[in-house]
């Protein structure tokens, strides 16, 4: 008998349809996936089972938990097994614990509410709870606020807080998405290893596959509020039947077009590079610590040294305060360095004035991550894309300014009758198709793409780097391409350099610094990030041994049961 | 937190250092010759002399105002040239009737406000918030001095409940000063408590759809208990920043609604001072008033730290 | 988010009610200021005792006050001098203000630190005690409460224009204007300005309401426009000698003000909601 039974679950908010007829089981002691793209209705699903949906949310159909229907339970009910009996642990650990409570007080008060017991108790109970998931009270005290956690160390207190009444089922939705991806590892496995030991069921959502495959004993697959197949991980992934989780899968694998020859350089050390950097220092002025002392220097460029080859498409990784983004910013000339030098086709960007200047500028354009912030919502899309050819003032008419505007939107697939449309009339990945466009009006030679796929799912998120790559062959653009994202960057890059605390610790070809990394950091890093195909083989394996039916069954319609029999 | 603390002190004396040198320089170097301001055009040469001589103005205007800051943290503000006492003791008389009136002008607001801005963030949409929201606007709409002549009328001239104005004095007991305090009192606390219900409203409604919020409720906390153990605290940040911007609205309505009741205070003080130009009744008036909004903002920041742990190590 | 036109405002008039509402008092007091420069019903400055404390009548719409003046004619001077104060006050507060909020959000460091300290400095002069002091030296008059009350507008709009520029200063598309290789004044006036000119607007209406309640306190206690110019405040101040006998003389100042006030606040309040994208995001 399953633990929890979802049957033809269908919610609608404000008579808007989010879900239709989702049905899934999950059984004691297992692990269920539930996958999608941003949309899908995976987090709804989850907020239906706590019955904590929105405001002008309707649901109908059963939530079958401990042979009660979660969607009849009385409000006093639900209280006693939220938390209790399920507990949940949320997106974004940043905001998801209370600004102006103690860790220990927020980890107590579930202890405290559902079983009644002293403050004193509970906070014994609490620190014990923060030995559990690996913040030991000795280096963490339970006096700490949340602002004096990372964000690694908050999620780990969320999960202390959703496990401390030892609850039947777990719920986590994208726990580890805001999270690095060495972080990620480390707080999946803290989830699976708890999992394990508590015999706990755990419901994962998330949007990665790799993720799912690595965590959960059966995966299902959702589209537009509906499960279109589910089945054990292993079986399921070596088998996709419907065309949607088929996509998907072959999104999440995707790699553009590679080129014949890489452009490397080491092969071409006579190749005058476009740009030059050497021994690059940036530093920030941290706040005061005394009124007395020099404020201390934060260093967040390091003596970074490195060429960018014309047509080359360079790979920067790390993770997040690593320095990538400052560094991006002094080679687009935002940020003067405090030491060392950049140049750009043999001129420095910081001491060049006038036409040199714009010379400089134009050559090397600019592509950000948020397709939401990266436009004046205020002006149209002609505007937008024209904005670089401030640089051309001068030099070219409204004629040519609008030529050139028409041919960067179809060099990215788009209309020139685009041009009179708002931002947010356009959906994030063509949003991120004007971002493209606006980068390449000026007929640059290098453009800084500033994890330009991460905000965007992962059907979206292949057509861009498609997009990307043709570009590249096309126009013989170079690429410094920054990402957190490993396959990302194995997808686009000749070469890659990884950085760490300010520091370039690894540069090379990008197979051969991926497949055999020699610094640490790059070791930590590739084993960290988790990979689909190794993972599915892994379960497979398991699940033959285990003699799992290959296939449950074809669940493709909506109202169809998902799940063991 | 004593870090913050300390540094806050420092720029609270810093602002007050620069306030105060406005005021001396808005008073004392503007006018050019205040001694001749105060005596009015008619006055004799002689007596403008003598008037200058006694005030000390043929000191350098630096001097003049070190003299007069230092006079002030020993206590003494001057002789009063109309009254011929010494300011301070003519202040200290009249603060003796703002001070208590004030204070229960902010406690009635906040006493009014809070619950009325938590039962209508708890039902938000509904009839209960959208009446009190209504009634609030109106609230704060309402001139407090024009508001205070209504009471006047419906309560001293209509009912006879209450005197019309006037202030019997602390020697009367404290009853019969209390209750010449009361309508005052209401007529500023009623369009304060208006506006303070309104963002501390916005602010639970904002608060209750944070992610700690659900966070809380999924921990099986009940809507209620969630508003009052993780809402309410936070709501408060916001709050405060208002509560310490209505204290100088507060002054300014004290001031003027003592007009309206005739009450002998520092506002009744400081326009009589006005028409018979007597500057330094004006600026140690003026002064104290600036200073105890500075010395407020103050104290306001010091309650954001107690309230947001997140300012404490800045 | 278009530009705002005449069939946006008509739309926003039908799905707004509180726009609605208040955009049509505020037309109201305007009109009734901006008819009192060529036309009252009465002159004010002529005194007719024989017509004194006279009900609501034909002649009359809303009666005499104690020196047989039409009270009609008064609120409407009154409404000119009270929209005339808050207005001048506003523009002083924004052509100040908001510069400098803007300097201080460029260029951060020491500038910001002091035109930060600066409006804390100023927020300690409310404009009650700024008049007392202006009113000391200088005598009373119009000026003296315009000066007063935009002098405690500067840091409010100062703050208003601080704070939307820092938020959108770190937006991408700011730094992609840098990128463009577009000035420090020029991303300001394309990017900024714009963006936050609809923060700058419902504040500009909540400091306009302010400004009338400002304006009425200080007229009441003599601080403000002088006779023979009708000031609501001294409306009051005079009708309150005449409480025991005529208390209606209380009524329509009052009434004027908590009108003018309310729509202004209204009108706010539909502007905000108008205004902000984030709203029109979730709608649309």
């Amino acid at each position: 008998m399953p633990l929890i039974a979802v049957n033809r679950l269908n919610l609608a908010i404000h008579d808007k349809p989010i879900l239709k007829g989702v049905s899934f089981r999950i059984s004691r002691g297992e692990t269920l996936g539930l996958v999608g793209e941003s949309g899908s209705g995976k987090s709804m699903t989850a907020l239906a089972m706590m019955q904590l949906l929105p405001h002008g949310a309707e649901a109908s159909g059963e939530i079958r938990f401990r042979k009660k229907d979660v969607l009849q339970m009385p409000e006093r009910e639900l209280c006693r097994m939220r938390g209790r009996r399920i507990g949940m642990v949320f997106q974004e650990p940043m905001t998801a614990l209370n600004p102006v409570k103690t860790i220990g007080a927020q980890i107590s008060e579930s202890l405290i509410w559902h079983f009644r017991i002293s403050r004193r108790e509970a906070l014994d109970r609490a620190g014990e709870l923060m030995e559990r998931v690996g913040l030991p009270v000795s280096r963490f005290p339970l006096e700490r606020y949340p602002h004096q956690l990372s964000g690694g160390q908050r999620q780990r207190v969320v999960i202390a807080m959703a496990i401390a009444c030892k609850p039947r089922l777990l719920i986590a939705d994208e726990p580890t998405t805001a999270l690095d991806v060495t972080i990620q590892a480390q707080i999946l496995a803290l989830i699976k290893e708890i999992v394990k030991k508590d015999d706990m069921s755990l419901l994962l959502i998330s949007h990665d596959l790799a993720v799912v495959a690595d965590m959960a004993d059966r995966v299902a697959i959702m589209k537009d509020g509906e499960i279109v197949e589910s089945g054990p991980t292993g079986s399921l992934f070596e088998n996709l039947s419907h065309p949607y989780s088929r996509s998907l899968f072959e999104a999440s694998n995707h790699v553009p077009q590679k080129r014949v020859r890489p452009v490397l350089s080491i092969a071409r050390r006579r190749t005058e590079p476009l740009v030059k950097v050497e021994g690059l220092v940036r530093n920030y002025a941290l706040p005061r610590r005394s009124l007395f002392k020099k404020p201390p220097v934060f260093t967040a460029v390091d003596r970074v040294s490195f060429n960018i080859l014309p047509g080359q498409s360079l790979g920067l990784v790390g993770e997040s305060g690593c320095g990538k983004s400052t560094l991006a910013r002094a080679i687009l000339g935002l940020e003067e360095p405090n030491g060392g030098s950049i140049s750009v086709l043999g001129r420095d960007p910081f001491s060049v004035r006038g036409k040199e200047r714009e010379e400089v500028h134009r050559s090397v354009q600019v592509v950000f991550q948020d397709p939401y912030g990266s436009f004046n919502p205020r002006h149209k899309i002609g505007r937008v894309v024209a904005e670089p050819l401030f640089l051309l003032r001068g030099e070219i008419d409204e004629g040519e300014k609008r030529r050139r505007v028409e041919q960067a939107l179809s060099n990215v697939g788009l209309s020139p009758l685009d041009m009179e449309k708002y931002p947010h009339e356009f959906s994030g990945g063509q949003r991120q198709r004007i971002a493209i466009a606006r980068a390449l009006v000026t007929e640059p030679r290098l453009i800084v793409a500033d994890e330009p796929v991460s905000a965007l799912d992962v059907s979206i998120r292949a057509q861009i780097l498609d997009l990307l790559a043709d570009l590249r062959d096309k126009l013989g653009l170079a690429y410094l391409f920054i990402s957190h994202d490993l396959s990302v960057v194995r997808a686009i890059t000749d070469e890659v350099m990884v950085m760490s605390a300010g520091k370039i610790v690894e540069h090379g070809p990008t197979a051969l610094v991926f497949d055999h990394p020699r610094h640490p950091y790059t070791r930590l890093l590739v084993s960290a990030a988790p990979d689909l195909k190794t993972a599915i083989k892994r379960r497979a394996k398991r699940e033959r041994k285990a003699g799992v039916m290959v296939k449950e069954k074809t669940a493709t319609g909506a109202g169809e049961e998902a799940g063991e029999t | 937190m004593l870090a913050y603390v300390l540094k806050r002190s420092l720029s609270l004396f810093a602002t007050l250092a620069v306030a105060t040198a406005v005021v001396f320089v808005v008073l004392e170097v503007l006018p050019g010759d205040p001694a001749a301001l105060m005596l009015g055009v008619e006055a004799r040469e002689d007596t403008i002399a003598a008037l200058h001589r006694q005030l000390g103005l043929d000191q350098p205007a630096l001097s003049r105002y070190f003299t007069w800051l230092a006079g002030m943290i020993t206590g003494d503000l001057g002789t009063s040239y109309t009254y011929s006492v010494p300011v301070s003791e003519l202040v200290g008389e009249r603060l003796a009737v703002t001070l208590p009136l004030a204070l229960m002008a902010l406690l009635l607001s906040v006493v009014i406000a809070f619950p009325v801005a938590v039962v209508a963030a708890r039902n938000r949409g509904r009839a209960a918030d959208t009446s009190i929201m209504a009634l609030t606007q109106v609230g704060i709409a309402v001139p407090n001095f024009w508001f205070a002549i209504l009471l006047v009328y419906v309560f001293a001239v209509a009912l006879r409940l209450v005197p019309s104005g006037g202030f019997p004095g602390w020697s009367a007991g404290a009853g019969a000063a209390f209750q010449a305090l009361i309508l005052p009192a209401v007529a500023l606390a009623l369009p304060q408590a208006s506006i303070l219900a309104r963002v501390l409203r916005s602010a639970l409604v904002d608060t209750l759809h944070e992610d700690y919020i659900r966070t809380a409720r999924a921990k099986g906390l009940t809507r209620h208990a969630a508003l009052w153990r993780h809402a309410v605290r936070n709501a408060l940040i916001p709050v405060l920043t208002i509560l310490g911007l209505q204290f100088s609205f507060l002054i300014a309505g004290t001031i003027i609604i003592e007009n309206v009741f005739y009450l002998p205070g520092i506002g009744r003080l400081v326009f009589q001072a006005i028409t018979q130009r007597d500057l330094i009744v004006v600026k140690s008036v003026v002064v104290l008033l600036v200073a105890s909004v500075v010395i407020v903002t103050f104290l306001v920041d010091i309650a954001y730290a107690a309230v947001d742990p997140r300012l404490r190590r800045r | 988010m278009a530009a705002i036109t005449p069939a946006s405002v008509a739309r926003a008039m039908r799905e707004n009610r509180s726009f609605a509402v208040g955009a049509a008092i505020t037309a109201l007091v305007l009109l009734a200021a901006i008819l009192s420069l060529v036309w009252t019903p009465y002159p004010i400055d002529q005194l007719s005792v024989a017509d004194k404390l006279k009900g609501p009548s034909a002649d009359h719409l809303l009666g005499t006050d104690h020196y047989g003046r039409d009270i009609l004619s008064m609120l409407m001077i009154g409404a000119r001098t009270s929209i005339a104060v808050a207005l001048v006050a506003v523009g002083i507060g924004i052509v100040i203000g908001v510069p400098l909020g803007l300097l201080g959000a460029a260029r951060g460091g020491w500038i910001d630190e002091g035109i930060m300290r600066f409006n804390d400095l100023v927020f300690a002069f409310p404009a009650l005690l700024s008049a007392v002091m202006i009113t000391a030296i200088f005598g009373p008059g119009a000026v003296n409460a315009i000066v007063a009350i935009g002098i405690f507008n500067i840091p409010v709009f100062a703050r208003v224009a601080r704070g939307g520029a820092l938020a959108y200063k770190s937006r991408e598309f700011v730094m992609a204007a840098q990128v463009a290789g577009k000035g420090r004044v020029r991303i300001i006036a394309e990017h900024i300005l714009p963006n936050i000119a609809n923060l700058l607007i419902v504040q500009g209406t909540i400091q306009f309401s302010l400004g009338i309640l400002a304006e009425a306190g200080l007229s009441y206690v003599g601080l403000g426009a002088q006779p023979p110019v009708a000031t609501w405040g001294r409306m009051l101040n005079e009708a309150q000698t005449m409480m025991a006998f005529a208390p209606q003389l209380a009524l329509y100042p009052g009434l004027a003000i908590v009108a003018t006030v309310m729509g202004l606040n209204l009108l706010g309040d539909g502007l905000r909601d108008i205004l902000d994208p984030k709203l029109k995001r979730r709608v649309g």
